[in-house]
């Protein structure tokens, strides 16, 4: 019991979460916990993302379900955000503020004094790498310093989880990488961050688990790879292995159960296999090669990522914009 | 989360109450929106219709017409009752403070929903109950500097127009003072009851203008109504308590006004009705801009 309810303290929780718009299925029948680290929400437009986000901070309110954050309620706004940021989608600003205003203004609504709010918003916006920019009116910010000034208002009252809706959206390709430095470092420190992204091979590169969604309903969560391997019974891995005798290693290995397929390629330098058991096809892959001496170039697993199991759960091709 | 937050949260917790955070947070609420209403781009609307009573007064104070009824300086009395009746509370009371009223406190959330950015504060370590405090407040705060100083630079136009000893003997010797005082009662008044009802208006309607024109029907014709419904106005408490009285003309109903000690308290708990259905409908609230 004690234990349930330190875990209800440190995950977010859904418990049989719904949530209409009239007749429109924002997302049905959610059960999710969520611990530390980096959880990306995955899924196409449409899919609910920003609705589970917009729940979490209570922005909006479930039709049906319970949600817990961290052991709070989202319908109590002020132990909430004691707790939580939210970086959300909107591009919009109160009017006629610089970028140091704006955080620190928040910062001061939250009930911090003026040194403090003052301290927090100068250290939130050198985090974002806008020092210079920071008494300019956003309003004459672009694209990638709004985002930015947004995230720092989100981060400024240094929150435990914080929530982050397409936060790389604008960014040029070095603020990204900078971005996405700033968010490992922030999980790094214990803290809880739920990103969606529509940038797949990033959201790869950073996330500790995925939550992919469509139409409302959660497809998968976990790890990339425990996602994918769910899927492997469905959807063999694909590996290719460029080495010097791809007929004799195909013979060797096709006679195992963990291979579904084996194909040679054109140039017949390596070959194409399909496993149901990847694992299992890596330890043969070794003896095969020790017992006969092969000489093996490369071996690259084709669909272990997120694109991949996007696709195969979503169907479309997630590309790097879905 | 933050150690300073949680350091004031506990030392408040410890307090028995969070006032002193609360007071706080609507100090800061109070800086944004009332910069917001003073300087933003919609004041300027409020600034030309808070002169108008003014401008209207200082032409007709300039104006010497010649042996009309109108002309303040040869016929105070009936200048007066004039101010009471068309400047004050035709022009003023029930076109500037009402209409001003509406735009500053329908604003406050509806606007704010119109420009995307209500979000921010719902994302803030705050009770919404305080941000309606807040904003009510600061809508307050705009309205009452606005609209007192339109009634007195009108009735500063009308004095001038009377001249100089008399009308300094009128209003420190006589009652000019007390009413100048009465006026702008009624004017904070005004804006403490028609704020609290337009802030409600602005977060019940998507369209908040037409309950508002439904609401200024209503005020306006509040002297045909019944002594039973008259009493469910505003204007009806505020014409109370006019220091002239004012004539609502041959087909009105009569009544006798409410005195000022049911008047004034009945605003006010009217007003703090209005606030509290204010605070159960934000709890409520959902942020779906797209909607809007």
């Amino acid at each position: 019991m004690e234990s349930q309810i330190s875990n209800l303290k440190s995950e977010i929780v859904f418990e049989d979460v719904s949530k209409f718009y009239g007749e429109i299925l924002g997302v049905n029948r959610v059960n999710l916990t969520i611990a530390p680290g980096i959880t990306s929400l995955v899924g196409p437009n449409g899919s609910g993302k920003t609705t589970l986000m917009n729940l979490m901070t209570g922005l909006i309110q479930p039709t049906r379900g319970r949600i817990s954050i961290l052991g709070i309620e989202p319908s109590d706004p002020q132990e909430l955000f004691r707790k939580v940021g939210y970086c959300g989608q909107f591009d919009s600003f109160p009017k006629g503020m610089t970028g140091y205003e704006f955080v620190k203004s928040f910062l001061s609504v939250h009930g911090l004094s003026n040194k403090e709010a003052e301290e927090k918003a100068w250290r939130a916006i050198e985090r974002v790498d806008l020092i210079d920019a920071a008494h300019r009116k956003v309003a004459a910010y672009s694209k990638g310093m709004r985002q930015r000034i947004r995230l720092a208002q989100s981060i400024a009252h240094e929150p435990a989880v914080m929530i982050l809706d397409e936060p790389l959206n604008g960014l040029d390709p070095m603020a990204r990488a900078e971005t996405i430095r700033l968010f490992r470092q922030l999980a790094q420190e214990g803290q809880h961050l739920i990103v969606s992204s529509h940038i797949l091979h990033e959201v790869d590169k950073m996330s500790d688990r995925v939550v992919l969604i469509n139409n409302g309903y959660i497809l998968a969560e976990g790890g990339v790879m425990g996602v994918r391997e769910e899927k492997m019974e469905e959807h063999p891995m694909q590996i290719t292995i460029r080495c010097d005798r791809p007929q004799e290693f195909a013979a060797r290995v096709f006679a195992s159960d963990s291979v579904v397929e084996a194909a040679l390629h054109e140039d017949r330098q390596g070959l194409f296999i399909k496993t149901r058991n990847a694992d299992a096809f890596y330890q043969l892959l070794n003896r095969v090669v020790v017992e006969n001496g092969m000489n093996i170039e490369s071996v690259s697993p084709v669909d272990d990522d997120l694109n991949a199991v996007y696709h195969y759960l979503i169907g479309s091709n997630g590309g790097g914009q879905s | 989360m933050s150690a300073a937050v949680e350091v004031q949260a506990v030392k408040s917790a410890q307090a028995g109450h969070d006032w002193s955070l609360w007071m706080r947070q609507i100090r800061a609420i109070l800086r944004i929106e009332v910069r917001k209403n003073f300087w933003g781009r919609r004041a300027l609307l409020i600034y030309l219709l808070a002169a108008i009573p003014v401008l209207l007064t200082f032409l007709l104070s300039i104006i010497d017409n010649e042996g009309g009824g109108a002309d303040i300086r040869r016929n105070w009395a009936s200048a007066q009752e004039a101010f009471a009746a068309i400047i004050y509370n035709g022009l003023i009371l029930r076109t500037v403070v009402y209409f001003g009223c509406a735009w500053i406190f329908m604003n406050l959330f509806r606007g704010e929903v119109v420009d995307k950015s209500l979000h921010y504060y719902f994302l803030c370590s705050l009770r919404r109950e305080v941000l309606v405090a807040g904003k009510y407040i600061s809508g307050l705060v705009v309205s009452v500097v606005l609209f007192t100083l339109t009634t007195g630079g009108s009735l500063f136009f009308l004095y001038y127009a009377r001249g100089y000893p008399a009308n300094v003997n009128y209003l420190f010797d006589g009652p000019g003072l007390t009413q100048c005082l009465a006026y702008a009662g009624i004017t904070i008044l005004a804006c403490v009851g028609y704020g609290a009802v337009f802030m409600v208006i602005g977060l019940f309607f998507r369209n908040p203008i037409i309950p508002a024109l439904l609401a200024y029907g209503w005020e306006w014709v509040n002297f045909l109504l019944p002594p039973l419904l008259k009493k469910i106005s505003i204007i009806h408490y505020l014409h109370s308590l006019s220091p002239i009285p004012v004539s609502e003309g041959p087909l009105a109903t009569v009544v006798d006004p409410t005195p000022a000690w049911i008047s004034v308290p009945s605003m006010i708990i009217f007003t703090a009705i209005v606030l509290f259905l204010a605070s159960i409908r934000i709890r409520k609230m959902e942020i779906r801009y797209g909607n809007e």
